[in-house]
């Protein structure tokens, strides 16, 4: 590098480009400003206030002075009885659909990856359930439901009448009922995160596999699966997480939210109730903190398994 | 004509044709199954939005359920309109979302540009924090987003349903990426022109960048016309609420009218559905750019 040039000889046009870097930098500081407060608003300020706020008895509208509570409200959460039940339904919740939902999605991404006619057609018809939102899509399916509804009259022909439940008003099977939900409405999504990844395996690597004799499902397993690694992992963690996030279903297709007798209640529901409900907002603040716990370590494991592009492996 | 004897080879290539004919067909009849499946609620909720009301639940377990019988026209849109005020919160869901995406795209891409392409201090902590920022989940921030807004009476706002979206680090991110890999080549002929970063940004790469906007345009209305949760907390009345929430009002106020509740899904739906069929491509591509950062 030049040495720094004293005041005295610094020459017009150095001037200038010192002059053209101060304009850029007060440019670049004019363009991230806005986002910039804006994130720190409505970001880092609620996150920071999330940890704060659960040491406290804060409440929503109180004329109480807030009061500092140590882990109160940790130690009433972690032994309540109704956050454990909420809690392991979001477990049994991705136990199901992730394995179910990330095959599925790899399914479909496989069928329309085939370059056949029609295949765009059939993408998008797969995709159509993203864009519902999913709010006309829960009352749509607490119809279709209903114990006389479309779904039981496809079981009891398939079943022969062996399988016939009143879903959303079953303890059993109102939660399996908002699963089919999810995957429906979720399902397109992955697909094309899955194609994306498929159409990225070089072509030469199937060539070589089959020319030495592997079978179409050797080359699955040995070509297609490592080549999919990383967008694999993406869809299991980000299937994982929005599991976790699972709401809008249990606020609407129940009779009363998270019914019957609490057999769709999930760490959201409890969020809402607890933090907005009940307005113990110091309380609700400490379940979103133990569900940013949940997300963040989630996503660490998905950074540990993904390999770097290019890694030997 | 006389037949010729096939070779061996020749009828073990007609052999691989017929089973590759008899794996084409079966991956149709698969594909086509699979398409009822996704396409079967779509059509229902259509069909019964069209629908006498009583008919709607009578008609849910058979194949009458897809007959718009008997016929009502738009009935059920009005009478949802009046009972839901459909038209009100329609319109509402539409003032939101517009001005999370419109004012989104000017503040998410700028700032991914500055962070991509100019010179300043501070740049890789903002650059690290934006990365740090993408994984906080939104329901997350709700309850200390619900204390601070409820404290500044934000309460019952359209502002208060705005403003926390506008910002989106995920989106940041994907511009910031986007803007690395355009040429800088580019832009420094414009500089050599003597336009400074603002004219650059404006009239050279902007006008480049026209497919990410699109595709952050289609997934930030994707992801704000169906809110649900923050809505439910910072909305009372129905001067404000967006859509998705009015659907609370059939389940409260009994007779429950199904072909009200499915006009109003209905109606809910079509936007999305036409803007989706339309910006196809970008959708898809936004989706699986979503994914990239895996």
């Amino acid at each position: 590098m030049t040495a720094v040039p004293t005041a005295g000889e610094k020459t017009p046009r150095k001037r200038a480009a010192s002059g053209a870097r101060k304009s850029e930098s007060r440019v670049a500081w004019a363009f991230s400003a806005p986002a910039l407060i804006l994130l720190l608003a409505f970001t880092v300020l609620p996150f920071a206030l999330a940890f704060f706020l659960s040491f406290t008895n804060q409440r929503l509208i109180s004329p109480l002075p807030t009061r500092f509570v140590g882990i109160d409200n940790y130690i009433d959460t972690l032994g309540s009885a109704t956050f454990w039940k909420a809690f392991f339904n979001n477990v049994w919740f991705v136990v199901v659909v992730v394995p179910v939902q990330t095959a599925f999605a790899l399914w479909l991404a496989i069928l329309v990856n085939r370059k056949i006619p029609g295949r765009v057609f059939f993408r998008t018809v797969f995709f159509l359930p993203v864009v519902t939102v999913m709010a006309a899509a829960a009352v749509i399916w607490s119809l279709l439901f209903n114990a006389n509804g479309l779904v039981n009259a496809i079981m009891e022909t398939v079943t022969f009448g062996a399988f016939s439940p009143d879903w959303l008003n079953s303890t059993t099977w109102a939660l399996p009922a908002m699963m089919i939900v999810g995957i429906w409405q979720g399902v397109g999504f992955q697909m094309v995160i899955l194609l994306a990844a498929l159409q990225d395996v070089p072509e030469v690597l199937y060539e070589a596999a089959s020319i030495d004799g592997a079978s179409r499902w050797e080359q699955f397993l040995n070509v297609t699966l490592p080549g999919i690694r990383n967008g694999l992992i993406f869809v299991i963690t980000v299937t994982t997480i929005l599991a976790f996030r699972l709401f809008d279903q249990v606020w609407i297709m129940p009779r009363v939210p998270g019914g019957p007798l609490d057999s769709t209640r999930t760490m959201m529901l409890e969020l809402v109730e607890t933090g907005f409900g009940a307005q113990a907002i110091g309380r609700g603040a400490a379940i979103a903190v133990i569900f940013f716990v949940i997300v963040l370590v989630l996503t660490l494991v998905q950074r540990r398994f993904v390999r770097e592009e290019g890694e030997v492996t | 004509m006389t037949a010729q004897p096939a070779t061996r080879e020749e009828t073990k290539l007609a052999s691989m044709e017929r089973a590759r004919r008899r794996n084409l067909i079966i991956q149709y009849i698969l594909m086509v199954l699979l398409a009822g499946f996704f396409l079967f609620p779509l059509v229902f909720m259509f069909v019964a939005a069209l629908k006498d009301d009583a008919s709607v639940l009578s008609d849910s377990g058979g194949v009458t359920a897809f007959i718009p019988d008997p016929w009502v026209g738009f009935d059920n849109f009005a009478s949802a309109a009046e009972r839901a005020s459909l038209w009100r919160v329609f319109f509402n869901s539409v003032i939101i979302s517009s001005f999370i995406v419109g004012l989104g795209l000017v503040v998410n891409s700028v700032f991914g540009y500055a962070l991509a392409r100019l010179r300043f201090r501070g740049r890789n902590v903002l650059i690290a924090m934006v990365i740090a920022l993408i994984i906080i989940p939104f329901e997350a921030l709700a309850v200390p987003l619900l204390y601070i807004t409820a404290e500044l009476g934000w309460l019952d706002t359209y502002h208060v349903q705005i403003l926390p979206f506008v910002a989106n680090a995920l989106f940041i991110y994907l511009f910031y990426t986007f803007f690395l890999n355009v040429p800088v080549s580019l832009e420094e002929a414009a500089r050599v022109d003597g336009a400074g970063p603002v004219r650059t940004f404006v009239s050279v790469v902007a006008p480049l960048a026209r497919p990410a906007y699109a595709t952050m345009a289609i997934l930030g209305f994707l992801f704000s016309w169906g809110q649900f949760l923050w809505p439910v907390l910072v909305t009372r009345g129905v001067d404000v609420r967006p859509l998705p929430l009015g659907i609370g009002v059939f389940k409260t106020t009994p007779p429950v009218q199904w072909g009200d509740i499915m006009a109003y899904a209905a109606l809910m739906t079509l936007p999305v559905l036409i803007i989706f069929l339309i910006f196809q491509r970008y959708f898809i591509q936004g989706v699986a750019s979503s994914g990239v950062k895996g």
